[in-house]
Order: C-alpha cells, then structure tokens, then sequence
C-alpha cells in the first residue's frame, strides 16, 4: 500500500517550495534590469556591450568582483585540501584505534559544530590579534613586515571549522567498512602502509570526496567567520556583497548572484552524479 | 607482544589524530578560554583590552547600573519595565535610573525570534518533509536536491533577495498593487522593509532547509508497516500520526530545532540587512562591541551568555529526547 496523501498536503508543499524558490526567480530577473536603481523592473536591460547580458559583462571588467572571487577560490581550495587530509586522518584514528585523548578529540571536534559561529568568529579573531601584537612589538618589525589578517588568517579559521565537517562525513563512511579485506591484504603480505594505500583509501574515497565537497562549500559559502578574520585585500564575495548592500546596489549584484547560483546548481549536479555512481 | 602491539596502535592513533587535536585546541579552546578571561576585564581609552578581574561587563548586561542604591531597586525597576514596558521607558530619565533595560531587551528580542523562528519552520517543513518522504524514489531524489539548492546558494545573496522583494517600492508591494487597482480597491503600500517581520521572513527562509533535511531523515526511516498496523488496529489517521509518526520522528525534530535555533540566536546579518539600525540581537551586540565600540570585554561578555543559552538549549534537548545521526549534515 502506498500510503495516502491528502490533496491539501500537495498544495501545502507546493507553497512552501514557491516560498523557497519565489526570492531566487526574482534575484535572477532583477539581473536583466533596464533600471540602474534596480529598485523596480523596467524592462530587460538592451545595452552594449552584451545587450541583455549587459550587467553579466560589468560584472566580469568590475575588478574588485574578479579579485573577490580569487580570494574565494583560493581560501576554499586551500582549506579544502589541508582540512581533508587532516580531517581523514583524525576520523581513522577515532575510528580505528584507542589512545589517550581519544575522548578529548572527540569532545573539541563535536564543539565547533554546537557553537554559534559568531563566538567562533570573534575568539579567533582575539587569538589572531593577540599572537600578531606579540610577535609585532618582540620582534620589533617595521610596519612593511608586521603581521595581520588577511587571506592567511582566514584559510587558517576556514580550516578550523570544516575539519570537525570532514571527519563526520569520513567517519559515517568508515563506520560501515569491512574490515576483513584490510585483513586479507595483510595476510597476502602487504604490509600496513601498503594495504592503506591500495586497499583502505580507495574504499572510504567517496565518503572522503563527500567531506571535501562538504569543506568546499562550507567556505564558499561563510560569511561569518570570514568577516572577523579578513583583512585588506583578502575580500571574499560573500563579503564583497554584504559592504555593497549598504549602498546602491545595481543589477550587477544580481548578475553576480545568477552566476552564483548557477555554479552552485552544476555542482550539485555533479556531486549527485558522483554519489550515484559510488553507491 | 600483545603488549608492544597495543602500544604501537595507541601510538599510531595519536599520530593520526594529532594535527586536528592541535588545530582545534590552538583556534578552538584557546580562543574561546581568551574570551572567558577578557570577559572579565576592561577597555582603555583606546580601545584596547585591560587584564583584570571583575563582573562589571556581566553586571552591565543585567541592567545594574551605578545609580542603583541596593538590589532592591534593581528588582522593582526590572518588575516595573517588564509588567509596563512603555510607562518605564516614559516616566524613567535615562541618566538617573537604576535599571537599564536596554541588554535584557536585546537578550530576550534574540531568545524570542529563535523560538518564532524555529517554530514557523516546524509548521511549515513538517508537512513538506512528510510529503518527500512519502514520495516515489525518483520524486524524492528530486524533490530533495530543489530543497539543497536555496540552501548552497549563498547567505547573504539570499538575504538580499528579500530586499527586492519587501521594499517600499518592491516586488511584493508591486505585486498588491496591480491586484488592488485590478479589483478597484484603494492600495497603500505596506511598510514591510525594514522591520521585525521581515527580519522572521528572512530568518524562515534562511533556516527552513536546516529543519526539513534531519526531518526528512526521520521520517523516511520509519517502517510504512507500522502505519499499516496502526490501521489494521483501528487508529484513525489523526491517531497514526500522533502515536506513531510523531514519536518515531521526534529525533529529526530535535536535530533541526538545534541546527536552527543556535544560529539564528548567533547571526547578525539578517537583522542587520532587514531589520534596519533599532532591531539589535546578541549577533549585532557582539559585532559592534568588536568593531565599532571597541569593547572587547563587554562583546566578550556577551559572547559568553549567548554561548550558556544556546549549550542550555542543546543539551536539554539532548538529553530529554536524545540525539540520532540526524545532526550530520548533507
């Protein structure tokens, strides 16, 4: 039997995903705007260059959006890729193995996830600030040399906060691992490293894609931690739209948030596809 | 042997969990034992944190201030302001009473937007989690990924869309109007941005996918058998759901009540965008005390309480109805 659902159930889904989606529909006309104010729609824009896409070709001759995008890319790849490896390795340890601190590890991994991240955001913030006046004041450094936030600080915070991510994810996937293919590698000689590396590895592969996935677009997407560890010239976009929505925002914004959301459609996509094939 | 084997496994254990004990004891627990300690200190002229050891930053927040002459007065200026809130703002002067309402309001403002946010969320992704999960394979699968897709799309940008849609002159108030002259009736435009209301739409629309994917993980799990036996058992469908879907889902309900009700108590920037200037929470106090006012010790203070209120909410929701695997994220 499958089991009924009432017709006012439907309509009731059915609204709350137009509610969902309504604020996109419009994001992303507002970005064919004729109007520079953007406050109501006054036709599609028909402008050179790019006619249509007028606000889409401003976007990509609009510096301060190129720069904020590198940033972007290069503190989520960086912070993936350390965040993934470390992340890994603690979730095999906690998994694997019992040592001393296994139960402190634990408890300063489930933390970060508990907390609001604006506690997070200003206590690293304090950390950062102290540590560089020390350092600044001891070594004497000319101002050229001293140490502030900036992209460093904000990779280093981005991987603070996806390790904890990364190591569920790893975990959920190690959890369901059969452990008598290790056990039949090592019997057939290989030693520990060996049978890692041919055998360990490639099995938990997707659950460690999933983790680095999930690191990559928690920093894509941060804004918060990300505001109280930035400094001058490490502008993210996230950012780089929150400061323009205190003043005129033009339909560039928009055209910036289709490309947004058009990227994050497409990885979607992918990583769906990815799942399906490993599973 | 078995012996210098444990030890080498206990070993290799702590090798591969010590880079991410380390990150997290040095941008973690560090940190947050720097706030507690600068908590209780104080601010000079410029700005800059003094080491020492008080309660002034968490006595401010309770509203005691230096005019106060005993506790007394404290208490009967915290009974006046919460019983006539607009009679205490109206008789009281400012610079000579001795309760300060100002904190408490900001506290409790965040307190109860969580609770109405984290309830309108309930009421409106129960049903829909429902509904997936009661759907065909396919459906679900795309039904689920419609739900991850406002949810990758980026905080702020989403924040942003509502502005569009709620000013003065925007989409929703645009939309009233053409349907009122259609209808010949008088239209004003509504005042809806900036506001309360618009920061809870806002909170709704940014939290909503939090609550529904753990829900959803609940529902799914449940065996559709039992809801055969509940029928075959004579329970109407009212009945099969409050005996049998609402209990087994409860753990769902919690997760997301805890991934919505933490972060909205911590954010700053829906308020911020949609509330305008006056519609201060915990988030815009923290933020400003950091960078504006530059009063470390007393954002550091309040940092402080919002962490106690949101563990509080944690752990009593833990332990009264328990935790599943709900809590992972997508």
């Amino acid at each position: 039997m499958t089991h009924r659902r009432s017709p006012w159930l439907r309509l009731f889904t059915l609204l709350v995903y137009a509610f969902l989606y309504a604020p996109i529909v419009v994001l992303i006309v507002f970005a064919f705007n004729s109007s520079r104010t953007n406050i109501t729609f006054e036709g599609i824009v028909n402008q050179e260059p790019c006619g249509p896409f007028y606000w889409f070709c401003k976007l990509l001759s609009n510096r301060d959006v190129v720069d904020a995008a590198r940033n972007t890319l290069t503190i989520a790849t960086v912070s993936t890729l350390v965040s993934t490896v470390i992340g890994t390795m603690a979730a095999l340890a906690l998994q694997r193995f019992s040592f001393r601190l296994k139960a402190f590890t634990e408890l300063s991994l489930y933390v970060p996830i508990i907390i609001p991240e604006i506690v997070m955001g200003i206590s690293i913030l304090v950390l950062f600030n102290q540590v560089f006046n020390w350092i600044n004041t001891t070594l004497a450094l000319a101002p050229d040399n001293r140490l502030s936030l900036g992209l460093g600080t904000v990779i280093i915070a981005h991987i603070a906060f996806s390790i904890p991510f990364v190591v569920l994810v790893v975990r959920a996937r190690l959890h369901g691992f059969d452990k008598s293919v290790e056990e039949a590698a090592m019997d057939l000689g290989a030693n520990e490293w060996v049978t890692f590396w041919r055998v360990t590895l490639p099995l938990i592969m997707p659950g460690v894609l999933s983790g680095a996935l999930l690191a990559f677009t928690l920093s894509l997407d941060d804004f918060i931690i990300t505001f109280f560890t930035t400094g001058p010239g490490a502008t993210t976009l996230p950012i780089y739209v929150y400061g323009l929505l205190r003043r005129i925002i033009t339909p560039e914004v928009n055209a910036l948030s289709t490309v947004w959301i058009l990227i994050v459609l497409v990885a979607l996509l992918i990583s769906q596809r990815l799942q399906r094939r490993s599973t | 042997m078995i012996q210098r084997l444990r030890q080498h496994k206990s070993l290799q254990g702590s090798l591969l969990a010590s880079p991410a004990l380390l990150w997290m004891i040095v941008l973690l627990i560090v940190p947050l034992l720097l706030i507690v300690i600068i908590s209780f200190g104080g601010r000079d002229a410029d700005g800059n944190v003094i080491y020492t050891f008080r309660l002034d930053n968490y006595i401010r927040l309770t509203g005691y201030t230096d005019n106060c002459r005993s506790a007394g007065d404290y208490f009967s200026g915290l009974w006046q302001a919460i019983t006539n809130p607009a009679a205490y703002d109206e008789t009281t002067n400012p610079a000579t009473r001795c309760f300060d309402p100002l904190y408490l309001q900001i506290l409790w403002r965040s307190v109860s937007l969580a609770l109405q946010t984290t309830l309108v969320v309930i009421l409106m992704g129960y049903p829909l989690a429902y509904y997936v999960a009661r759907s065909s394979i396919r459906r679900r699968n795309l039904l689920l990924f419609l739900i991850l897709v406002p949810l990758w799309t980026n905080f702020v940008i989403r924040v942003y869309a509502w502005i569009i849609i709620l000013r003065g002159q925007g989409v929703l108030n645009g939309l009233l109007g053409s349907g009122a002259s259609a209808l010949g009736l008088p239209f004003r435009p509504l005042d809806l941005y900036p506001s309360a209301g618009a920061v809870l739409v806002g909170m709704v629309y940014e939290f909503l996918p939090f609550m529904i994917l753990p829900m959803y993980t609940s529902l799914e799990k449940i065996d559709t058998s039992l809801y055969e036996a509940a029928a075959d058992l004579g329970a109407n469908p009212l009945r099969t759901f409050l005996r049998v879907t609402l209990p087994l889902s409860m753990p769902g309900v919690v997760a997301g009540t805890i991934l919505v009700f933490v972060p909205v108590m911590g954010t700053f920037v829906v308020s911020d965008i949609l509330g305008g200037k006056q519609f201060v929470l915990v988030g815009n106090l923290i933020q400003r005390q950091f960078l504006d006012a530059r009063d470390r010790a007393f954002g550091s203070a309040a940092s402080i309480i919002l962490m106690v209120m949101t563990l509080l909410v944690t752990v009593y929701y833990t332990r009264r109805f328990g935790f599943g695997e709900e809590i992972a994220p997508v």
